[in-house]
């Protein structure tokens, strides 16, 4: 079961009648020479670290080194809880808090499962959950999920990029929201083919997303283009299983975004010399950061 | 295919806050401390592109330095790295470099002790996934597809035949293997990909032939 793209993925998977999960399982298994149970089982332990980061991110009083990220995923908790209107909904809010909450609990230099990446380890765990939680699913469907992001994941890597350095954030957030979208389709009980078109609405709204973290931490604006990814996630994969198919194919989209990373300027691809970086308090901030790290040390 | 696992892309498990900056620059370090085969007393660190830019804001310098006294991505110890590589008595000077690059987050670590030393090039391409790309000036260019046996030897003949000896004896099949050196009779690399798994005992029969400096699977 060997498939390089997303179109032989969904191939694949639609031509056997299995799920992407299956695929991308069958796949680690032949390559590896590995039972599918240990394999199984070692995603199950990613999946346990994203659930304790989710917890400790909403329960436990995070704050960075920095100062700059910490307690917003406690706060929109309390919002969602108390609020009389949600203008976006209880579902969407529960997966942006569990997204902050675990990428403010990386800000603080907890430990998370990088998906892809560190700076993007909040969506999937967000977003997983927050679909389990609605949809009812077990914790096999769950582990499941993650076989089905990491196999959009293996196809945006090995085509495209995965780093912000090398493609800005849309490389990083962007991949995992497309990941993510994909893996609650799936579980939500999506064909392969809706999974793909998930992935394309997901990545085509975060094209052209640059890497310009402040003072070079990953936190702000990373910990909220968490949040937001969590939420493009959510909507996209609504919007495919409604039957909406993207006009540019998937690998295409992919495509896209690797070679307008290829063209982004190196300010804005995590060299925190562009964008929100050099903004005039993003620069105060960068002073005040390090005058402080500086005197401690 | 750069990224082989479907753990490469939901992975690894790792101390925040960033995979490129933190966890591949943590298994660089660890990887040049592996080739070098002990802890060093110094390691010069020269940063590249990214790493040069944000190395203070990422904790590029905790990894790596985390990675030099054997620490995996996970380990919670690595928030402590620097006082600990301190407390050991291992030197780390951290150098930048403005120096173009071809991958934007490259270090270049040489590690001393009286006994030896060991120069090693890494990139941290994403997701917590790097390459090493030069060891002691020998360029290494592997496919990726496969791990990597890594035999520092000196240049003298029997070395190549010695060591295929040993991996046949184990039923291990060579899938690529290049082999280079800077001048005759001088130190040589053999990088070998092979189709099996390259167990610890394995590695120490090799480590044990006549002419071997170092062994490593990468």
């Amino acid at each position: 079961m060997k498939f390089r793209t997303v179109a032989e993925l969904v191939e694949l998977a639609e031509s056997e009648h299995l799920k992407i999960s299956d695929v991308m399982l069958a796949h680690e298994a032949t390559v590896f020479n590995r039972p599918e149970a240990d394999i199984f089982e070692e995603m199950g332990r990613n999946l346990d670290v994203m659930l304790e980061a989710i917890k400790r991110g909403l329960t436990e009083d995070i704050r960075s080194h920095s100062g700059l990220t910490g307690g917003d995923a406690k706060k929109i908790q309390e919002y969602k809880r108390t609020a009389p209107v949600l203008l976006s909904g209880g579902t969407v809010l529960d997966a942006v808090s569990r997204a902050t909450a675990v990428s403010e609990v990386n800000a603080a230099m907890g430990t998370i499962v990088a998906t892809p990446t560190a700076g993007a380890c909040g969506i999937l765990p967000g977003t997983i959950a927050t679909a389990a939680e609605k949809l009812g699913s077990d914790r096999e469907t769950m582990i499941r999920g993650l076989f089905t992001a990491g196999a959009i994941g293996f196809c945006i890597a090995n085509n495209a990029c995965i780093s912000g350095a090398a493609g800005g954030c849309q490389a990083e957030v962007g991949s995992a929201t497309a990941m993510a979208a994909a893996a609650v389709v799936e579980m939500a009980g999506g064909t392969p083919s809706m999974s793909a078109e998930a992935v394309a609405i997901a990545l085509k709204n975060m094209l052209g997303l640059v890497c310009d973290p402040v003072a070079g931490l990953v936190e702000a604006p990373c910990v909220k283009r968490n949040a937001m990814g969590a939420a493009i996630a959510m909507v996209a994969a609504d919007m495919a299983m409604a039957g909406v198919k993207s006009v540019i194919p998937t690998d295409e989209v992919i495509d896209a975004m690797y070679k307008i990373g290829q063209s982004m300027p190196v300010a804005l691809r995590e060299t925190a010399l562009g964008g929100l970086a050099a903004t005039p308090t993003g620069r105060v901030l960068e002073r005040q950061i390090f005058g402080t790290i500086d005197q401690k040390s | 295919m750069k990224y082989r696992t479907v753990f490469d892309i939901i992975g690894p498990i790792m101390i925040g806050p960033s995979s490129s900056h933190t966890a591949g620059a943590a298994r660089i370090g660890r990887a040049a401390r592996t080739i070098f085969g002990r802890q060093p007393k110094r390691a010069i660190i020269t940063l590249y592109g990214s790493f040069a830019k944000t190395y203070r804001g990422h904790g590029t310098d905790v990894a790596l330095a985390g990675g030099l006294l054997d620490f995996d991505t996970f380990d919670k110890r690595m928030v402590h790295s620097l006082d600990i590589a301190r407390e050991e008595g291992m030197e780390i000077i951290f150098r930048e470099s403005e120096e173009l690059t071809d991958h934007p987050n490259t270090a270049r670590i040489r590690l001393e002790d009286e006994e030896g030393d060991v120069e090693v090039v890494g990139v941290s391409i994403g997701g917590g996934k790097m390459e090493i790309i030069e060891l002691n000036g020998f360029d290494l260019k592997l496919s990726g597809n496969d791990p990597v046996l890594l035999v520092l030897h000196q240049d003298q003949y029997g070395a190549v035949a010695s060591v295929a000896t040993v991996l046949a004896k184990h039923q291990i099949n060579i899938g690529f293997m290049q082999v280079s050196r800077k001048e005759k009779g001088s130190q040589a690399l053999m990088s070998i990909e092979t189709d099996q798994k390259v167990e610890e005992e394995v590695q120490a029969a090799i480590r044990s032939l006549p002419g071997i400096h170092a062994v490593t699977i990468l």
